[in-house]
């Protein structure tokens, strides 16, 4: 059971709750969200408590991160888009923290559960449409219309326009969710062989030192993973956010 | 997406039957309901916690960002701004004080140069003071040398017109002594005068 894969991705369940039938329990996956909320809040807020005017390594890290995301939605959407500053940094850092805390052993990875990222992905594109047809209504459609297309060919790239909008939300969330999952099976797996190979005897700990030194390399790169998926879900809703906000100057 | 719809239509079919009568089991051994999931499929696409996870979601994630936007966003903004702020001022600062310093060396040499300038004046004006004076002491000089030639001239004119007067009686009484001389006889002096006169004037 130790050495299952897939053991690390079960909810289980803490404190039953159950409103209108449907189940509604704090299970581990909430007690994680809930702890990455706190540590991403509790960081943000203690380190930046001093307000110094030449930070300590924890409040650079907090300015870091802060301006990491200004910089990213001003060069993705604009100056316009800094109103939704709060939402991309939100997201930004709630993704990080939840995949670095996920890189502990025996914790949860909140983000290798497909519907929480594809919640989140319903959000920012659900944000992108509503959005868009609020400040444009439909001169938002506009933004299926490249211009420059000649006449017969434009029937087709509106339906291909359309279509990679509609699947957005979907390669938003399976990039991040398949990316966590993927990587902690497979850290799982490389580590599963450490022991059991152990298990085998002296030549057993001989070849087991091969997936251990594959298990050090993949912890690194899942942590690069980790960081990177945050950015790469950052930097797309920035550039969704783009598009409400100027869905014909593309 | 068709494999996730294929995951939740098999996971709810296989799972719900067995999980909804084990909803007290649930809690005491969770141990054995993760058995139950391995066999009903992949935990992630198991339906039947998605509300729960939804519902969490919403309020970790709706709490995180209010915190981001009513808290951390305006402390965090306001560091740098102040930061820019201070630095800006400070720059600012560096940049008026330089000017003043420029300004104080224009000044300075401004006062250095009306200084040169100065002095070169009064050196200018001791000099024509002296150029004056000299020409000055040059022509009273000279003119008090004129006057003394004007004045040595007069005489000399004097003396020449007084000889010239006495040259005339001279030679009257000289020619009626050689008239007298020669001739015995006497001529007039009205005749001797006239003789002179026209001699003077010849000559």
């Amino acid at each position: 059971m130790a050495n299952d894969p897939i053991h690390q991705f079960h909810i289980n369940t803490i404190v039953p709750i159950e409103i209108g039938g449907i189940d509604f329990s704090f299970t581990n996956a909430s007690l994680f969200m809930v702890a990455t909320v706190a540590i991403a809040a509790g960081f943000l807020y203690f380190s930046t408590s001093q307000r110094s005017l030449i930070p300590g390594r924890a409040q650079s890290v907090a300015e870091m991160s802060y301006e990491f995301v200004a910089n990213m939605l001003r060069e993705g959407a604009g100056s316009h888009g800094m109103k939704f500053f709060p939402l991309v940094f939100s997201l930004f850092m709630f993704i990080l923290t939840a995949n670095l805390i996920g890189m502990f052993p025996y914790f949860f990875t909140v983000t290798s559960q497909i519907i929480v990222t594809f919640a989140l992905s319903i959000l920012v594109v659900g944000l992108v449409v509503v959005y868009g047809f609020a400040k444009h209504g439909l001169r938002f459609l506009k933004l299926f219309v490249p211009s420059g297309v000649p006449g017969a060919l434009l029937p087709l790239v509106v339906l291909i326009e359309v279509i990679s909008f509609i699947a957005r939300p979907i390669s938003l969330s399976v990039r991040l969710f398949a990316n966590m999952l993927a990587g902690h099976i497979t850290l799982k797996v490389f580590a599963g062989f450490v022991t059991s190979l152990g298990a085998l005897g002296a030549l057993g700990i001989g070849t087991a030192i091969l997936p251990l030194i594959m298990t050090v390399a993949l912890t690194g790169l899942e942590f690069l993973v980790a960081f990177l998926q945050a950015y790469v879900f950052a930097v797309l809703t920035c550039m969704y956010l783009n598009d409400a906000l100027h869905p014909d100057g593309h | 997406m068709f494999v996730t719809s294929a995951y939740a239509q098999t996971a709810p079919a296989a799972s719900e039957t067995p999980a909804a009568p084990a909803g007290e089991v649930h809690t005491e051994t969770g141990v054995a309901h993760g058995g139950e999931h391995e066999s009903a499929g992949f935990p992630p696409f198991d339906s039947s916690h998605f509300a729960s996870q939804l519902l969490w979601l919403a309020i970790t994630f709706g709490l995180f960002y209010l915190v981001i936007q009513k808290v951390i966003m305006p402390r965090v903004g306001g560091i740098i701004e102040d930061r820019k702020g201070r630095i800006a001022g400070d720059l600012e600062e560096a940049g008026r004080l330089k000017a003043e310093a420029d300004a104080a060396v224009e000044t300075y040499e401004k006062e250095l140069a009306q200084a040169r300038s100065k002095a070169n004046g009064i050196a200018d004006a001791a000099r024509n003071d002296a150029k004056a004076k000299a020409a000055a002491d040059r022509t009273a000089i000279e003119a008090e040398l004129a006057a003394k030639l004007a004045a040595a001239e007069t005489r000399i004119g004097e003396i020449k017109s007084k000889a010239f007067a006495e040259v005339g009686a001279i030679a009257e009484e000289t020619a009626t002594a050689i008239v007298d001389q020669l001739i015995g006889g006497k001529a007039t002096g009205d005749d001797i005068k006239a003789a002179v006169a026209a001699a003077k004037t010849g000559a």
